[in-house]
């Protein structure tokens, strides 16, 4: 007859047990992801183990097999807009920006004024739909599930007017070389600015339930701390750089379009964790509403495209109408914009930090290299070391607040 | 400001660094034997004092007519002075061997792993160099410009069992 003993322990016994507690000197190995609930895509982590810590671990971003780069150099300037917004899928209006100014910076072309307001009001919008669906991302794997769906409801509104203004939801590639595809709506005004005063709401909401969450707060603070210096080296740029104390904006020290016209900070972080990355990016969000609203109060009516056959579409009714407007619609269309030879490195300020378009053209229609560097990619490489000594638990957080885009850490 | 970075590696390195300006990027040609001397120099130099890495990739000139075929570039940028130059190493097809920056700058670390995988660059000295965006047994380099884009590989076995 089997005692209690045999059924809690199986065959064993509780002395054999004992035996056994001494637990294997061996390191474990682990696969996290992909498609992990906490890992977002394709990423997979190799970890070592030792019980619940890391002592090593080797990330492989894995691979989607958009072939960007690829594509790039057999379309036209004007074709690899779409290609674009699918770099970066939660702002890619700041992709659309990006590639657009690397080409303009190649034509020797400055958009008109009004576009340059566009583009930014655009820009910053992306912004705060990349930085909310970081955060609220980040804070459902740490258990904070209506942070989450507070911060997506804050988002969707942000894609309606997106949506009425590009026609698509996602995938918007609303700008064009020159310009951007066509004028703000007549009521973008007031909806953007109604829109403002609730995201603001959100945030404050959000705020309440994380800030001071001492559940949010011990999963963040402290976690994968990157001192100023270990910044710099690895590339970091955007909200990881600023939570380090990187004092670095693109916005500010490069200044590109009209940001030079209105007022921001840089917020910058002290102590270079989880939790700084998640301040700097709420307070990022306020500074874009700040952009937004003095946007709004300064854009004037003028044109949105250069005034350039070379590179601007012509209107229809003059394609209908007249033969040089027709010529240079097919041979934009055929050909594709005629960009001379040359070579640039353009760069703005993206969601995650510094995205840069290098672009060789070859005066063909079609560029002859694209590289982009993706700032995610390059602050992937440092998570190795970030989680290296800390728990299991610790990473979810850590791979969060880098915030990896699988679409920009592809090819 | 930067044009005062490229006036100083030429009176520094004299022939063996070529400098230009292109649409405001400010660009040093270097022979790969001196790479290490110029990249270590631009990140020590206070006045240089090159400290963040910006990008790395590499140009396949094919069908360009230039001589040789392929050029490795690295970005950089500097956090104190807020300049930026962009270093370049011409490499012949033969010979597609480089010295690797990661040691300097070691956010190069994967983007030199990326430019290894799309490219077929081998950088010394490296440490960590192994595909990253496509898997080991893949044959051939995607983004050299004889890599026909339409082109279909199944996953190789190891073991050559389906090939």
């Amino acid at each position: 007859m089997s005692t209690v003993q045999t059924y809690v322990l199986g065959q064993k016994n509780a002395a054999d047990l004992d035996a056994e507690q001494e637990l294997p000197a061996e390191l474990m190995t682990i696969n996290m992801g992909p498609s992990h609930p906490a890992m977002h895509g394709t990423i997979r982590m190799v970890l070592q183990i030792d019980g619940e810590r890391v002592v090593d671990a080797d990330v492989q971003p894995g691979y989607l097999h958009r072939c960007f780069e690829k594509e790039s150099e057999y379309a036209t300037y004007t074709q690899i807009f779409p290609y674009t917004d699918r770099l970066n899928y939660v702002s890619p209006m700041l992709n659309n920006v990006g590639f657009a100014l690397a080409v303009e910076k190649l034509l020797g072309i400055e958009t008109p004024e009004r576009c340059q307001y566009i583009r930014v009001i655009i820009g910053e919008m992306s912004r705060i739909t990349d930085h909310l669906t970081c955060i609220g991302a980040s804070a459902m794997e740490v258990g904070a599930f209506t942070a989450f769906l507070y911060l997506l409801k804050a988002r969707e509104w942000f894609y309606e007017l997106l949506e009425e203004l590009s026609g698509a939801r996602l995938t918007h590639s609303y700008v064009r070389i020159g310009g951007v595809a066509r004028d703000l709506t007549a009521d973008f005004d007031p909806k953007l600015r109604d829109l403002l005063n609730r995201t603001e709401g959100v945030l404050a909401e959000v705020e309440t339930l994380l800030t001071n969450n001492r559940i949010f707060r011990q999963r963040m603070e402290g976690v994968s701390v990157v001192s100023r210096d270990d910044a710099i080296a690895w590339g970091f740029t955007g909200p990881l750089g600023r939570a380090s104390g990187l004092d670095y904006d693109v916005r500010k020290d490069y200044p590109y379009l009209v940001y030079d016209r209105v007022e921001f900070d840089v917020p910058v972080g002290e102590h270079g964790d989880c939790f700084d990355r998640y301040l700097v990016r709420m307070e990022e969000m306020r500074q874009s509403i700040r952009i937004l609203r003095q946007c709004l109060d300064q854009i004037r009516p003028g044109p949105i495209c250069v005034d350039d056959l070379r590179v601007t579409l012509p209107d229809k009714s003059e394609v209908y109408n007249t033969i040089e407007a027709m010529i240079a619609h097919f041979k934009l269309i055929v050909d594709g914009i005629r960009v001379p030879p040359g070579q640039t490195y353009s760069f703005t300020e993206g969601g995650n930090g510094e995205l840069g378009f290098f672009v060789i053209a070859d005066g063909t229609g079609r560029p002859y290299k694209v590289h982009v560097r993706s700032p995610c990619f390059i602050a992937l490489q440092a998570l190795p070391s970030m989680i290296r000594g800390a728990l299991i638990s610790d990473i979810i957080p850590t791979f969060g607040m880098i915030n990896m885009i699988g679409g920009e850490c592809d090819r | 400001m930067a044009q005062r970075v490229l006036d100083d590696l030429a009176a520094r390195f004299g022939d063996a660094v070529q400098t230009r300006s292109e649409h405001g990027d400010e660009i040093v040609v270097v022979s790969r034997d001196r790479l290490v001397d110029v990249a270590t120099y631009l990140r020590d130099a206070p006045d240089l004092a090159f400290d963040a890495p910006v990008f790395a990739t590499v140009i396949d000139w094919l069908g360009q007519g230039k001589e040789p075929r392929f050029e490795a570039v690295w970005g950089l940028r500097s956090s104190q002075h807020y300049h930026r130059i962009q270093i370049r190493v011409p490499l012949d097809e033969d010979d597609l061997r480089v010295p690797s920056l990661s040691g300097l700058w070691k956010g190069f670390g994967w983007p030199e792993r990326e430019a290894f995988d799309m490219y077929g660059v081998r950088y010394d000295g490296h440490g960590d160099l192994r595909r990253i965006l496509l898997y080991e047994e893949f044959v051939g380099h995607p983004l050299r410009k004889d890599y026909p884009k339409e082109k279909r590989q199944p996953l190789v076995r190891r073991d050559g069992a389906n090939e």
